[in-house]
C-alpha cells in the first residue's frame, strides 16, 4: 500500500504526447511549404497574396488532418479554431505594428533631456538635442487630472443614481449618458469654446481644455461604472440593508468597496478615452511652446497639441519630435494604467 | 393550473423523500429502502423528543406578531391573511412547498419586502406591540432588531472576517468599546470561533460555504437583534455544516426568537418549537396550520398538513 503511494508520480495524462503532436507539426510545415509553392507558381504575388494563401491553406490542412484522424465533428472544431486564431492575429498585428512604428520613429528623438526643456527658445527644425516637451507633459497632466477630478465623482454618482437609487429619472439619465458618449469630440470642444470662453468671456487656458475633456470623460466613466455596479450581487445590498444600514451606508461601505477594482477600470477607460483627444484641445487651450505652470490662465500646451503642431511644421526634425511626443505619451499612459491596476487589485494592509 | 400544482407537489415530495432516505442511507445504505418508512415516521418522534418550550404569549411585550398579512407582487396575490405569533426564546419553522410564500412572509417581517418594486402589502406586523409598517417608523431600527440570514451565504467580499462580524455596527453607526469581546462572543455563539480565531484578518470569501453562513449568522448577532429570520439558511450546505448551524440555532434560541424557513422536514422537526405550514393551491399562499412542532408532526389537525409532513402530499 505504502509502496504504491510512494511510487505515484504527478503526471499530466491529458497532455499531448510527442507522437500526437507530430501530425500537427507536419501539417504546419506542409501549410507553409504549400503556400510558398503556390505563391511561386501561381500569379498570386506579394505579402497580401502570401497571407491569403497561408490562411486558406492553414484552414484546409487543419480540417483535413482532423477529418482523417478523427471525424467530421473534429474537423469542424479545427476549422473554427484556425479561424479564431486568424481573427486574433488580425487584431494583434496592427496593434503591434503601431507600437513598433511608434517605438522605431519615436525613440530617435528620445532622450531624458526632453523632460527638462520646452520649445520656447528652440525652433522645431533645430537639432533634436535642443528643446523638449516638458510644457506638453505639464499641460497634459493639468488637463487630464482636472478632467479626472471632475468626471470621476460625477460619473460614479451618475452610475449610482441609475443602478442604486433607481430614481424616477434613471431611464432618462441613462439615455442622455449614452447620447453623450456618442458626441464627436470636437463638439465638446466647441461647447466649451462657446459657453466657457465666448459667453463667459474666459481666455484660452488649461482649465478650459480640462472642461472640454470632462464633457467627453463623464459618459465613459458613468457607463462603465454602471455596468460594474450591476455586477454586484443583489445579495450584498440586501445583507447590508438587513443589518439596519441606510442605503447610503450600504453603498459606501459594501457596494463601492466590492466594486472598487471595476470602478478604477472605469476611470482608467475614461482617461484612455480623453488623453489623446486633439480637436477639443485645439479650440480651448490655445497651444503654447513655453511652460505654463498656471492652469487657470494663459495658453497651455498638451501632448496631442505638441504632436499636431510639429507634424504641421513638416520639417524632418519636427516630424521626429512629433513621433517622440506620441512615444512618450504612450509610455506615460502605460505607466499610469499599470499603477492604477496595481493599486486597485492590492487590498489595503489590514491590521 | 391544477396539473402544474400536482407536478410541483410531486417533485417536492420526491425531493424530500430523497432527503429523508439520503440521511438514513448514509448510515446504512443496504437497508435504505426498508428504512424509508421508518425515517418518515420518525419525524414525529424527533419532534416529540425535542420538548417544546412553551413560550407564553405575553401581550405587547415579547416577540413578533403578524396580523392579517396579505402580500401582492403586482396584481398577483401571493399571501392571504396570515396571522402568526412568534414568541421570544423559541424557534418557529415555516414549512411548505416552493412558491407558497414562506420567503415573502419572512421578508415582510423585517421590511425587506418593500425592496421589490411591484410589492404591495396589507395587514400589520407588530414588534413589541407596535406596527413596523406604521408611517414614521425608522425602518433601519426595525431591521436592527429583526436580523436576517439569507439562503446563500453572503459575507461582504471587501471585508475580513473580523470586519464582517462587526460590519453591522459600522453600517448602523453604533459605537462600542469592547469590539474584540463582541467579536469573540458573536463568533462563539455562531459556532465559528474555534475555526477562525487564528485568521480573523483573512477575507470572508476564503471560508467554506458552511463557515461563510455561520459568519453571516455571527454578523447578524453583532447588532444584538431580538428576532432572527433565517431564509433556508442550510439549503446550500452539506449535512455537516447543516448540523453545525442547527446547533447554533438551538443555542441562540435561548436569547432571541428565531424564524426559520426550511424545506427540510427533518430540520424543522429537529430545531423548532413551533411550526407553521404554508400552502398555495394555485392562488395566494395561506397558513394552513400552525402549532407546536410536536403537534404538527405527530398529530396535525388538517389532512393537508398530515399529507405534507408524512410525504403523502397531493
Amino acid at each position: 500500500m505504502t509502496q504504491t503511494l510512494t511510487a505515484v508520480q504527478p503526471g499530466r495524462p491529458w497532455k499531448l504526447t510527442q507522437k500526437q503532436i507530430l501530425p500537427d507539426l507536419f501539417g504546419a510545415i506542409f501549410t507553409v511549404a504549400a503556400t510558398l509553392a503556390i505563391v511561386a507558381i501561381s500569379p498570386l504575388k506579394g505579402k497580401l497574396g502570401f497571407a491569403l494563401t497561408l490562411i486558406f491553406m492553414a484552414i484546409i490542412t487543419a480540417t483535413a488532418i482532423s477529418w482523417i484522424r478523427r471525424d467530421r465533428k473534429a474537423a469542424m472544431n479545427s476549422t473554427t479554431t484556425v479561424l479564431v486564431y486568424i481573427a486574433a492575429a488580425f487584431v494583434i498585428m496592427p496593434l503591434f505594428s503601431v507600437i513598433y512604428e511608434i517605438f522605431k520613429l519615436g525613440s530617435v528623438g528620445f532622450s531624458f533631456g526632453i523632460f527638462t526643456d520646452d520649445m520656447a527658445e528652440t525652433s522645431a527644425a533645430s537639432p533634436l538635442t535642443e528643446g523638449g516637451l516638458l510644457h506638453a507633459v505639464i499641460g497634459t497632466a493639468y488637463i487630464v487630472i482636472f478632467a479626472t477630478l471632475i468626471s470621476t465623482p460625477v460619473g460614479i454618482l451618475t452610475a449610482l443614481y441609475i443602478v442604486e437609487v433607481k430614481g424616477r429619472f434613471a431611464g432618462l439619465v441613462r439615455f442622455f449618458v449614452q447620447a453623450m458618449s456618442g458626441v464627436p469630440s470636437i463638439v465638446a470642444g466647441l461647447f466649451i469654446f462657446a459657453v466657457w470662453m465666448i459667453q463667459l468671456g474666459n481666455a484660452y487656458s488649461g482649465i478650459a481644455g480640462g472642461f472640454a475633456l470632462t464633457v467627453l470623460m463623464i459618459p465613459t466613466v458613468a457607463r462603465t461604472s454602471e455596468e460594474v455596479l450591476k455586477l454586484i450581487p443583489q445579495d450584498l445590498r440586501e445583507a447590508g440593508l438587513a443589518l439596519g444600514a441606510t442605503q447610503w451606508r450600504t453603498v459606501a461601505m459594501v457596494i463601492i468597496p466590492a466594486a472598487r477594482s471595476g470602478l478604477v477600470t472605469a476611470v482608467i477607460l475614461g482617461v484612455a478615452r480623453v488623453v489623446g483627444e486633439t480637436a477639443p484641445l485645439l479650440l480651448t487651450i490655445g497651444g503654447a511652446d513655453a511652460i505654463n505652470l498656471n492652469p487657470g490662465e494663459g495658453n497651455m500646451s498638451a501632448f496631442p497639441y505638441y504632436v499636431w503642431k510639429n507634424l504641421l511644421i513638416g520639417d524632418e526634425n519636427a516630424i521626429s519630435r512629433a513621433w517622440t511626443g506620441v512615444f512618450v505619451l504612450m509610455i506615460l499612459v502605460l505607466i499610469i494604467f499599470t499603477l492604477a491596476r496595481y493599486f486597485s487589485t492590492v487590498r489595503g494592509n489590514k491590521k | 393550473m391544477s396539473t402544474t400544482d400536482g407536478a410541483n407537489s410531486n417533485n417536492d415530495r420526491e425531493e424530500r423523500m430523497s432527503q429523508v432516505t439520503g440521511k438514513q442511507g448514509s448510515i446504512n445504505q443496504d437497508h435504505s429502502a426498508a428504512k424509508q418508512s421508518v425515517a418518515t415516521h420518525s419525524l414525529s418522534d424527533v419532534a416529540s423528543a425535542r420538548r417544546a418550550k412553551l413560550g407564553q404569549p405575553i401581550a405587547g411585550s415579547t416577540g413578533l406578531e403578524a396580523r392579517g398579512v396579505h402580500a401582492w407582487f403586482g396584481k398577483k396575490h401571493v399571501l392571504e391573511d396570515i396571522s402568526m405569533d412568534f414568541f421570544s426564546g423559541t424557534v418557529t419553522a415555516l414549512i411548505g412547498p416552493s412558491g407558497c410564500g414562506k420567503s415573502t412572509f419572512i421578508r415582510i417581517l423585517n421590511r425587506m419586502h418593500e425592496f421589490i418594486p411591484t410589492a404591495a402589502l396589507a395587514g400589520q406586523v407588530l414588534l413589541d406591540g407596535k406596527d413596523v409598517y406604521e408611517p414614521g417608523v425608522d425602518v433601519t431600527k426595525i431591521r436592527l432588531r429583526v436580523g436576517m440570514v439569507f439562503q446563500k451565504p453572503n459575507p461582504f467580499p471587501s471585508m475580513t472576517i473580523k470586519e464582517n462580524v462587526l460590519s453591522g455596527l459600522r453600517l448602523a453607526q453604533i459605537k462600542i468599546e469592547n469590539a474584540d469581546e463582541l467579536l469573540e462572543s458573536c463568533l462563539r455563539r455562531a459556532g465559528l470561533w474555534d475555526e477562525v480565531k487564528d485568521r480573523l484578518n483573512e477575507y470572508g470569501g476564503a471560508l467554506s460555504g458552511g463557515q461563510q453562513q455561520r459568519l453571516c449568522i455571527a454578523r447578524s448577532l453583532a447588532v444584538n437583534p431580538q428576532v432572527l429570520l433565517m431564509d433556508e439558511p442550510c439549503s446550500a450546505l452539506d449535512p455537516g455544516s447543516t448540523l453545525r448551524i442547527e446547533e447554533t440555532v438551538r443555542e441562540l434560541a435561548a436569547s432571541m426568537s428565531i424564524v426559520i424557513v426550511t424545506h427540510n422536514m427533518q430540520q424543522a422537526a429537529r430545531v423548532s418549537d413551533y411550526t407553521g405550514f404554508f400552502l398555495s393551491d394555485g392562488g395566494p399562499g395561506r397558513l394552513i396550520e400552525s402549532g407546536t412542532t410536536e403537534e404538527i408532526f405527530s398529530n396535525p389537525k388538517q389532512k393537508r398538513t398530515e399529507d405534507y409532513v408524512s410525504g403523502r402530499f397531493g
